[in-house]
């Protein structure tokens, strides 16, 4: 939608008049938010959720709704077609607000067409050329960030945004009849997506699926609407990013961004991954969604600029983010002469994400490795392989509250116990640095809907803790003292910086509140500045996250904030400061009509005030203050000027809701089922399987499954799904140390259904083994009618739920449910598919000691005769 | 408020002229997320000790009940509505049923019945997704208006407060242990390293300090509402109104009836279902209820005893 964040923010849900909540467990995953789901229900809407597993979301729900873990897009295409083939879009906003009308190329062909592929697919090198999947008559786009084949597009500018070569709109045929606009091509890739395929793939009952439809529709339009939420259950799959866009599809068709109680509401993982994108920890971003320049593309910061802003919208003004921030960076050493020291900047030249690089660990091509705030060795996708593969480090950094699994592999793993790592041989040399908690620091949260939250120190950090701003400040320190007599022209880049922070404290604690002002922004006369349209790209401005810019306007700290809701109305624009502009609600300029009127009196959120010649509202209108609706961009207009005064989506360079995307997906302009990389089932849709870009890892540390109708694939008949619990935090570090946690969940389990029970000969309370060809892990037995085996082409197919917060240490200890799990990514973002795979389930207890081999062939062989 | 009164030599009585309100809980279980805030927030503002951690198998339960450790329980009751109101206990399948592993396993009545078919050629039992129903409910001391537990207590350790709460002060509890059985709801319970009685305390301090309880003040989503308890009564029947109108069958108040055997509790509760299943006692009564009598009786029989030993006497000079 062109911005790496919820549309909406969690208040919002009160007004909503359904919630469906599905790749989601939010009641468990974030029971603060869920208090406005409960709001809504009380003031009268509804909550359906769909889920393969009832949960603690489900108990609350109005509706559950059982899905086959993977068959997401099945799902929401279905909804495409219900709400396409019964008319039940809502018309003025689809063809005003979105690129429904928008002619694409006569040379584009669709999965209909190509049996599961679309057209510009290479076989020989697994990818797309994108360019057949453009507007016709536009010059090919560059995507955003000129990235390259491997590295990530899907953060970029928030989204991977295209930018079409000019402001001009695009052809369109407002009728919606021409045959490639892209209405008509959207109805004819989701033709197939009829209720009887949504029972097949999905074993979702048609008839429950069509009251899902129904409550869907009928609970949108100008006077109602409806908001989806979703979290982890949908970023990890092979198709995670494809699922999202089915997603924005549906809201996009219903009229339900931008608008009170719409939208969809990203739930992040914990509580400051918003701000890890923000100001990303991602190798391919650097601070605000810009791109990290690629080795070679670019001559020069000129260069740089012009292939990452667009023509029209807010990117037109990319250069004056990107010179600000190299600004903040290198300071009075950044000058136009030097290009801001542009070249100061790391280069990628490929995938480097963590997932890469522990095979390249493997391949001892990685000498250190930091973990600040992570437990890979239990947390992260086939965590064994991880583990095999830190031992080939020569140095490992851990920075955490205790000492994870990822500190102590060396002596407690898994490994080591099978005798397949010893102790003695391994050479990486370990430093656990013990970090400060949230309450022995200051600084932000950017929570899951954009918000920066304030949290003031209570108590020094003990002993040698220290906080992670203490950490990277002082190994700056050091290291610039220690390269201070060099000569070298490559330590110019650490010896220009900018590192000049005040400190406080006993501690010497650099100040937090120095760095967040440094974040917004100062200009040349020092003064805070207001907002990101005041920067420029002459050098005379600073901002180290032009997002961020004005978080610290007037000199106030306006993260910190905290007038209480019930002293102000649900948007509570003082209490905080939500990125852009504290802004609460994105593209809200869509919550009235393309004149400026409100959709409705009952839905009113922004709208046009003739009189002041001003738009008005509840929440900082996301356009242009002063643009009237009737205002059309001449020729040569840029930036915001190219938009009218009635396109809403202000950073996509047409200023429409994208429905079809013609760049910036890797993996297709339309999202389309592809089953799980590892599946008991054959894709009913199409001759192809799997998402034919995913990418692969085949390596002897990550074997994978054959899939339904290849030989091997009765090995691992069941599905597996991993997920959270409320008593404790991903991986465990935080909680499996916290005796009132562990006392309420001190064990690993595995849910399985009574069926299945029966079928494996699995006791309720005793042990299971599960087996996949990575590793096997045991896990108590929870037999539970919660576990629904859904009846999916012709057969059952039992899903089992795995916890995934256990580890060697603790005061609870218990196996990793990601020792099982596969590394196959998501082509666009390398996300990991967790939430869908394949294993097999026995009854007892795995082996264990010192085994006589270490490969997990003899493991499952050893387990298989025991059972 | 006219609390009705059992015997009129109760001791310790909520006072109904007291300048403070009398305060209490309402739990709504309708809207709770089974999150077990509460039972973290009252261990961590109470320094309640943890026990030995042991995974249940109990759904989602692992602290099982109310005890001197834990002053705050949250049920976890997994239900099928076609099957009837109450949970459905699984079956235990005898050794050499089922599969050739030959071993006992707990299976629901459906899967049971399904393992003794001849061949079990047709698909195992599946159920409907939409009979399911998991209850949760946050269980704690109710604060009866007749506090059983108060009144067999023989050193005066347990004690009504001024905000009507029954409270064990630690320091002269000397571990008799009389309140134990005395509780109807098996609440209060002995400490097994130093003999005390513990529960919860209303957050006797906290309220001393104007602050809400630290349950209700972690509960994200309002289930737990404390407050004073007329208004709380009010707030319980608009809400069951509400259920009602609603069409959720099952949903009642437990605890609100001032006219119910202790009284009436301070801690009441909206159930959506019998309070037994949520292993909750459908009528408590106050365990001292029949005190008085018992003594008059006993007191009859003693003059009896002394008349007949008496009379014996005299008929013994005969």
């Amino acid at each position: 939608m062109g911005r790496g964040g919820a549309t909406t923010f969690q208040q919002d849900l009160s007004q909503s008049d359904l919630i469906v909540i599905m790749g989601s467990n939010m009641a468990e995953c974030h029971p603060v938010g869920f208090q406005w789901v409960v709001e809504a229900q009380q003031r009268g809407g509804r909550l359906i959720h769909i889920d393969p597993r009832f949960s603690r979301t489900s108990a609350l729900a109005d509706e559950y709704v059982p899905l086959r873990a993977g068959s997401d897009i099945a799902f929401l295409g279905g909804l495409i077609r219900y709400i396409i083939e019964n008319h039940r879009w809502f018309h003025d906003y689809v063809v005003n607000y979105t690129n429904a009308a928008t002619i694409l190329r006569d040379d584009f062909a669709d999965t209909e067409d190509l049996d599961g592929v679309f057209s510009g697919w290479d076989p020989a090198k697994r990818s797309y050329d994108a360019t057949t999947w453009q507007y016709a008559g536009m010059d090919v786009a560059p995507s955003a960030g000129q990235r390259d084949t491997e590295a990530a597009v899907g953060e970029t500018h928030g989204s991977g945004g295209a930018q079409l070569e000019h402001g001009n709109p695009p052809q369109q045929d407002p009728t919606l009849q021409h045959p490639r606009c892209v209405f008509q091509v959207l109805r004819r890739h989701y033709a197939r997506y009829t209720p009887e395929m949504v029972e097949e793939v999905c074993g979702v009952p048609r008839e429950q699926f069509v009251r899902v439809a129904q409550m869907l529709c009928d609970n949108s339009g100008p006077d109602r609407t409806s908001a989806l939420c979703y979290a982890v259950g949908w970023t990890q799959h092979t198709v995670g990013v494809q699922i999202i866009r089915a997603a924005s599809i549906v809201q996009l068709l219903l009229g339900n961004i931008g608008r009170p109680g719409g939208g969809i509401l990203a739930l992040r993982g914990h509580a400051s991954i918003q701000g890890s994108t923000d100001i990303p920890t991602l190798y391919d971003l650097l601070p605000g969604y810009l791109p990290m320049p690629h080795a070679g593309h670019y001559e020069n910061l000129a260069g740089y600029i012009k292939h990452n802003s667009a023509p029209a919208g807010f990117w037109a003004y990319m250069g004056a983010y990107a010179v600000s921030l190299l600004k903040a960076y290198f300071g009075d050493r950044a000058t136009r002469e030097n290009e801001f020291c542009f070249d100061y900047l790391p280069r990628i030249s490929g995938d480097h994400s963590i997932y890469r690089g522990i095979f390249d660990m493997l391949d001892d091509k990685v000498e250190g490795f930091l973990v600040i705030g992570e437990n890979p060795a239990v947390g992260n996708a086939n965590s064994r392989a991880h583990r095999l593969a830190m031992a080939h480090l020569k140095w490992l950094v851990v920075r955490d509250l205790q000492d994870i699994e990822t500190a102590s592999f060396w002596r407690d793993s898994p490994e080591v116990e099978s005798g397949e790592l010893r102790t003695e041989e391994i050479p990486t040399e370990v430093f656990l640095m013990p970090a400060a908690a949230h309450t022995e620091k200051s600084g932000t949260f950017t929570n899951t809907q954009r918000l920066l939250q304030w949290r003031d120190q209570a108590v020094e950090p003990p002993g040698d803790a220290r906080s992670d701003l203490w950490f990277a400040f002082h190994l700056g320190q050091i290291i610039r003292a220690k390269l201070a007599d060099s000569t070298e022209q490559r330590d110019r880049p650490i010896l220009d910086l900018a590192w000049d922070y005040p400190t406080r404290g006993p501690l010497a604690d650099p100040d937090a509140e120095a760095v967040l002002a440094e974040i917004s922004g100062y200009d040349s006369a020092r003064r805070h500045i207001s907002g990101y349209v005041d920067l420029k790209d002459d050098g005379s401005t600073t901002c180290g996250c032009w997002i961020y810019c004005g978080c610290f306007a007037d000199g106030v700290n306006q993260t910190r904030r905290r007038k209480p809701g019930r002293q102000q109305d649900w948007v509570a624009a003082e209490w905080g400061w939500a990125w852009p502009a504290n802004r609460r609600m994105l593209y809200n300029r869509a919550s009235a009509d393309p004149s400026g009127r409100p959709w409705s009196e009952r839905k009113r959120y922004v709208w046009w005030d003739a009189e002041a010649g001003r738009w008005t509202g509840y929440d900082v209108p996301d356009f242009k203050p002063t643009m009237s609706p009737d205002y059309t961009p001449t020729e040569g207009s840029t930036g915001p000027d190219a938009l009218s005064g009635t396109e809403p989506f202000i950073m996509q360079s047409d200023g429409r809701g994208w429905l079809f995307a013609p760049a910036g997906v890797r993996d297709g302009p339309l999202p389309t089922h592809y089953e799980p990389h590892e599946s008991p089932c054959t894709n009913p849709l199409y001759g192809i399987q799997a998402n034919p870009t995913r990418q692969l890892f085949p390596r002897p540390e990550n074997r994978y499954h054959a899939s339904d109708g290849e030989p091997g694939a009765e090995d691992y008949p069941y599905v597996f799904t991993t997920y959270r619990l409320t008593e404790h935090h991903t991986a465990g570090g935080m909680s499996r140390w916290v005796w009132p946690l562990v006392e309420l969940q001190p064990e690993m389990f595995c849910e399985v259904s009574p069926a299945l029970a029966s079928e494996r000969g699995l006791v309720h309370g005793d042990w299971a083994t599960l087996l996949t060809a990575r590793t096997c892990i045991e896990a108590r037995v929870m037999v539970t009618d919660r576990m629904v085996p859904l009846r999916v082409e012709g057969r059952l197919v039992h899903q089992i739920g795995l916890p995934f917060h256990w580890g060697s240490r603790g005061l609870a200890v218990g196996d990793s449910a990601n020792d099982l799990a596969s590394i196959v990514l998501d082509p666009n973002v390398h996300i990991q598919e967790v939430k869908a795979a394949t294993c097999d389930i026995r009854p007892g207890r795995r082996p264990r000691g010192p085994r006589s081999t270490s490969s997990p062939a003899a493991q499952v062989r050893t387990t298989e005769e025991r059972a | 408020m006219t609390a009705t009164r059992a015997t009129s030599s109760a001791v310790d009585l909520v006072d109904d002229h007291a300048a403070v309100p009398r305060v209490g809980f309402f739990t709504d279980t309708s809207i709770c997320i089974g999150c077990k805030a509460c039972e973290v927030a009252c261990k961590e503002w109470n320094h309640v000790p943890h026990r030995q951690p042991a995974w249940s198998g109990k759904s989602y339960d692992n602290t099982g009940k109310l005890g001197a450790d834990t002053w705050r329980h949250v049920a976890f009751i997994e239900q099928r509505r076609a099957s009837g109101p109450d949970q459905v206990e699984l079956a235990e399948v005898p050794h050499g049923a089922g599969t050739s592993e030959g071993d006992a396993r707990l299976v629901t009545p459906e899967v049971a019945a399904w393992l003794e078919t001849p061949d079990r050629s047709s698909s195992p039992p599946v159920v409907d997704p939409a009979d399911l129903r998991w209850l949760m409910s946050s269980d704690v001391c109710k604060h009866c208006t007749r506090a059983a537990c108060l009144e067999v207590c023989p050193t005066g350790a347990l004690f009504r407060t001024e905000f009507g709460t029954v409270v064990v002060q630690a320091d002269v509890c000397n571990g008799c242990g009389y309140c134990v059985p005395a509780c109807p709801f098996g609440v209060i319970d002995q400490r097994k390293d130093d003999g005390r009685a513990w529960k919860c305390t209303l957050c006797y301090d906290r309220l001393k300090g104007d602050m809400t309880p630290a349950c209700a003040q972690a509960c994200p989503t309002q289930s737990i509402q404390f407050g004073e308890l007329a208004e709380l009564r009010g707030r319980a029947h608009h809400r069951l109104e509400q259920l009602q109108g609603a069409g959720v069958a099952g949903a009642q108040l437990y605890g609100a009836d001032e006219n119910d055997g202790v009284g009436g509790m301070a801690a009441f509760f909206l159930l959506l279902d019998r309070p037994e299943v949520y292993g909750l006692p459908p009528d408590p009564v106050v365990t001292t209820r029949d005190l008085p009598s018992m003594w008059r009786a006993a007191a009859g029989a003693a003059a009896a005893l002394v008349g007949a030993v008496a009379l014996a006497a005299i008929g013994g000079k005969k």
